[in-house]
């Protein structure tokens, strides 16, 4: 083998090297890797009650309840599948809207409610002109008429 | 065209062909940049719901992809430079670390300022996406103090390149984090074909701006690197010589 070679060979395995000790402790880190956990994991009982995590969902459309005056407020988290309670006082970032993903930070209560200490709003990666959005909302509020005509008519 | 390859490796060619790229890239990366900035900044529309706020993308997402792509040209220099023991790659290595720092830094500032109203916070210690980015910034840190540490030019070449390659497997971490791990940073945009094209188009033109003035700042430094190496070389001594002639 000539000594190009040599050092090729040498540099291709350092770097396979190191990227599967990488790998490896990632894999071996990928609970503490996840930023959230997910509801599901959360009402299966898979997150810890002993101290505070990070949960993540959509919160649920018509669920959000203040009290009048008060920072207080109560909404559900779902990921579509589950739902969480979430309970929380405090300012809400600009994002924070029914249907939008959040990410609370806190720890489970007693009651099964979520004890949230900060909330995060989380940005998908669609991005739409205004007007764009309203003719979706429109469509698709056309489409469930349409589906709650249907469906009230059939037996 | 492996001539040209070869011509090219050589330090004084290298020299003497780089200013006629840096000044293509220069102008036609600014025009692109000025544009894509106006039309980003006043004539794409504003997002449903960040509103204005969107518009930090024209910054943000330019200067993130150029902080790995510097990245890239570092590791893949810095192997040329072990395996051929071509002293061109090693120079190339050397100039893109403090422009790749930048532009790290430029795609974390801008995404913290974009963070604070959107999400809510600043930084958030956790995230797999900012962690790995900001970890870049100090692999690029790290391999400028180890540069500066070693005298021996030959050893500090050699020492950083393996610096550069071991980090290199940072570079496919911080592309896939957010599939990887749950995270509060969004998913792919651009490539997901995600965004309408009058808002998409300022985008690519000012992601292609940012990479030639990368290109041409790149090459600028290069340039000064090779000077630097060669200076006890005849080709730069006549240079000088050639230089002071002149009245």
């Amino acid at each position: 083998m000539k000594p190009r070679q040599q050092r090729m060979l040498a540099v291709g395995l350092a770097v396979a090297g190191v990227a599967i000790a990488a790998a490896l402790t990632l894999r071996a880190f990928q609970d503490n890797m996840m930023f959230y956990v997910e509801i599901s994991e959360v009402s299966k009982g898979n997150a810890p009650d002993d101290r505070n995590f990070r949960v993540g969902g959509l919160v649920l459309e018509d669920s959000v309840k203040r009290k009048r005056g008060e920072l207080e407020l109560e909404f559900t988290l779902t990921d579509l599948k589950s739902e969480l309670v979430v309970a929380y006082s405090g300012v809400l970032p600009d994002l924070f809207r029914e249907g939008q993903g959040v990410i609370a930070h806190g720890r489970l209560g007693d009651d099964g409610r979520f004890m949230a200490d900060t909330i995060l709003a989380k940005h998908d990666e669609n991005y739409m002109p205004p007007e764009v959005a309203e003719t979706l909302a429109k469509h698709a509020a056309a489409k469930a008429a349409e589906a709650a005509k249907n469906g009230g008519t059939s037996p | 065209m492996w001539t040209f390859f070869h011509k090219l490796a050589s330090p004084p060619h290298f020299y003497r062909i780089a200013p006629a790229f840096i000044r293509i890239f220069a102008v036609a990366g600014l025009l692109l940049f000025a544009y894509g900035s106006w039309n980003g900044l006043f004539e794409a529309p504003m997002d449903y719901q960040q509103k204005d706020a969107f518009r930090i993308i024209y910054v943000h997402v330019p200067t993130a992809y150029l902080s790995m792509m510097a990245y890239s040209i570092m590791a893949i220099s810095a192997a040329i430079g072990l395996i051929w023991r071509i002293k061109l790659a090693h120079a190339v290595a050397a100039a893109a670390a403090p422009l790749g720092a930048w532009f790290t830094f430029l795609a974390l500032a801008t995404g913290s300022i974009w963070g604070r109203p959107m999400w809510g916070t600043w930084w958030e210690w956790g995230d797999p996406r900012l962690t790995s980015q900001l970890l870049m910034l100090f692999l690029y840190f790290g391999y400028i103090a180890l540069r500066s540490a070693i005298d021996d030019l030959a050893k500090a070449d050699k020492a950083s390149a393996v610096l550069a390659l071991v980090g290199a497997v940072n570079i496919p971490i911080i592309h896939y984090s957010v599939y990887w791990w749950t995270s509060l940073h969004q998913g792919q945009t651009v490539m997901a074909g995600k965004m309408p094209p009058e808002m998409l188009n300022p985008l690519l033109i000012n992601i292609l701006g940012f990479t030639l003035i990368f290109g041409a700042l790149l090459l600028h430094r290069v340039r000064s690197e090779v000077l630097y190496r060669e200076r006890r070389a005849r080709w730069v001594l006549e240079l000088v010589a050639g230089a002071k002639a002149l009245p």
